[in-house]
């Protein structure tokens, strides 16, 4: 899997969590926390949802690398592409 | 037998939030509610062909589309709802009126900050100290322990009289408590009252549960209505599941209880002990229709918190109702009016034994009398605040209905008819049962909205990210 791929993967599900939000405008070098109204409960949800459709695995203390959706790519790709 | 990953007792706001959330990430969840239809002590009926709120005057922690970090937002991203589905109406003002005070309040805290600096001129700047406290205090931990509201508030507010007519929404919004309330319930509810403000949805309180009903139907989690739990079960003070009416067992590793502490602790098998006082705060409401509007006898404000006595008691009255106080909500009143008849609903402070003692030859004529007695307040409150306008006719109501704290008992099932549970809470929602979960009102946060939250923040907590109590 692509790492763009797995950035629309990423990005769907932000799409589905702030309902609200306009995500086609997010930059990927800044944090998503301020560009979009997430906090830590949003982001819990964003890890269950990657377990829930991907059954990609992220452990807490690698939370910290979905901040931006650059690191978020960086650090999910190759689970993915581990999976496949 | 049926098994299940969790129960889920209770179809009200807590209950159907916590079940979305644990449904969303595909537990097996059973739902179980006693009554015929959803949302526990906010629900609705239906006489004379109308349809009738009971419980929400209004939705709390107002917020326009796109703020961010309000806790209307979490919820609805929580449970996957797009805002304008709730079709928000924002208040257009409301009013605290004691006998020589008033003060309005709209969803601007300056509005209601240069109220004060106008009728209490030395007590502002204590005011605005109060708001940065308030503004910083963090009282959603489950941690923080009980501090007396009304202490921490003389510390800013030291004009007596200002601060019962802060308290006075406060309180009969969501206290379990008789004449104060703990520090973090009152950040909350000064938070969710003056600081967010009141909105209606389009269609009142059948909007916001037909929204979570409908998201259930897409998890394919089925309400299971007329389901009375007369157990829950343990084994070695760990929860197995819950006994019903019928005689069915139904087994659960993990079970949320929003029937209130008291009531889901006296339903444990065997039984356990523990002292946790009923909640003593119930109300009577009275819902008038009139082919005329309340714009039309001069009523302009979408909530009256009023208070004819020197202080303000929000506690049990000695009589049936407390006279002197009232919240009167003109649901007509939001900056868009969806109904087509004037309605107008007067809510007192009640004596749930008193009620409870009446013969019914008795309760019907007390009703009358309430009934009476609250169209003449109605009639002093019209002359108060509009003067030149007639006095509304008991020929004008098209339609009237009153109900008491025996009514709220008989369809929520919440020992004495009490509303805001317990003054026990359980912040963290245990109980001596391991897996015993309590959400809603004895879990500690009020309003609807702090219900919903209260169902999703103990689902997350205990159901999704598996917290082992």
């Amino acid at each position: 899997m692509q790492p763009t791929e797995v950035r629309q993967i990423v990005l769907d599900i932000i799409a589905d969590i702030a309902l609200d939000d306009d995500v086609t405008k997010i930059d990927d070098s800044i944090a998503l926390r301020d560009q979009l109204d997430l906090d830590s409960m949003d982001f819990l949800d964003i890890v269950m949802e990657l377990k829930k459709q991907h059954k990609v695995e992220v452990p807490q203390e690698d939370y910290p690398k979905l901040a931006t959706m650059e690191s978020c790519v960086t650090y999910l790709t190759p689970k993915f592409q581990a999976l496949q | 037998m049926r098994e299940f990953d969790a129960i889920v007792i209770g179809a009200g706001m807590s209950g159907l939030a916590a079940a979305i959330r644990l449904g969303m990430y595909e537990k097996k969840v059973c739902l179980l509610e006693k009554h015929t239809i959803t949302g526990g002590l906010n629900s609705y009926y239906s006489r004379g062909k109308r349809r009738l709120d009971v419980g929400l005057h209004a939705l709390t922690n107002y917020m326009e589309k796109g703020e961010r970090g309000k806790p209307l937002a979490k919820l609805l991203k929580q449970l996957r709802l797009p805002y304008d589905s709730l079709e928000l109406s924002p208040q257009k003002q409301s009013r605290i009126l004691f006998p020589e005070k008033e003060l309005v309040f709209t969803n601007d805290i300056e509005f209601l900050t240069e109220e004060i600096a106008k009728n209490f001129p030395t007590q502002v700047d204590g005011f605005l100290k109060l708001l940065t406290k308030v503004r910083e205090f963090d009282e959603v931990n489950l941690d923080n322990e009980f501090l007396p509201a009304k202490d921490v508030v003389r510390h800013f507010i030291q004009d007596e009289m200002l601060l019962e007519m802060i308290f006075c929404p406060l309180l009969i919004y969501g206290s379990a408590l008789e004449d104060d309330m703990d520090f973090s319930q009152f950040v909350i509810m000064f938070k969710s009252l003056y600081l967010e403000g009141f909105g209606r949805p389009e269609g009142g309180v059948r909007r916001i549960l037909n929204l979570l009903e409908g998201k259930l139907k897409e998890l394919g989690v089925e309400i299971e209505f007329k389901k009375s739990v007369t157990e829950i079960l343990t084994q070695n003070n760990i929860v197995t599941g819950v006994k019903l009416e019928s005689g069915e067992v139904i087994h659960a590793p993990l079970v949320f209880s929003s029937m209130g502490l008291p009531e889901t602790l006296n339903k444990v098998f065997p039984a356990i002990h523990h002292q946790t006082p009923i909640g003593r705060m119930s109300f009577t409401e009275t819902l008038y229709f009139f082919s005329q509007k309340p714009a039309d006898m001069g009523l302009n404000d979408t909530i009256i918190f009023a208070n004819q006595a020197p202080q303000y008691a929000y506690r049990r009255p000695d009589s049936l109702f407390q006279k002197e106080s009232a919240v009167i909500c003109l649901p007509n009143n939001f900056t868009h009016d969806d109904q087509s008849e004037g309605v107008i609903r007067l809510t007192h402070i009640a004596n749930y034994d008193a009620w409870k003692a009446l013969e019914k030859t008795e309760y019907k004529a007390q009703k009358e009398n309430l009934h009476n007695y609250d169209f003449d307040y109605l009639n002093q409150l019209i002359q108060r605040l509009a003067p030149a306008k007639n006095a509304v006719q008991k020929t004008d109501l098209a339609f009237k209905d009153l109900f008491t704290p025996t009514t709220v008992e008989r369809y929520t099932w919440h020992l004495g008819g009490c509303v805001y549970g317990s003054p026990e809470k359980t912040r963290r929602g245990l109980t001596p049962i391991k897996n015993l979960i309590i959400i809603g009102t004895d879990q500690g946060f009020l309003g609807i909205v702090g219900a919903m939250l209260s169902g999703i923040s103990m689902a997350n907590l205990y159901g999704l990210q598996g917290e082992t109590v």
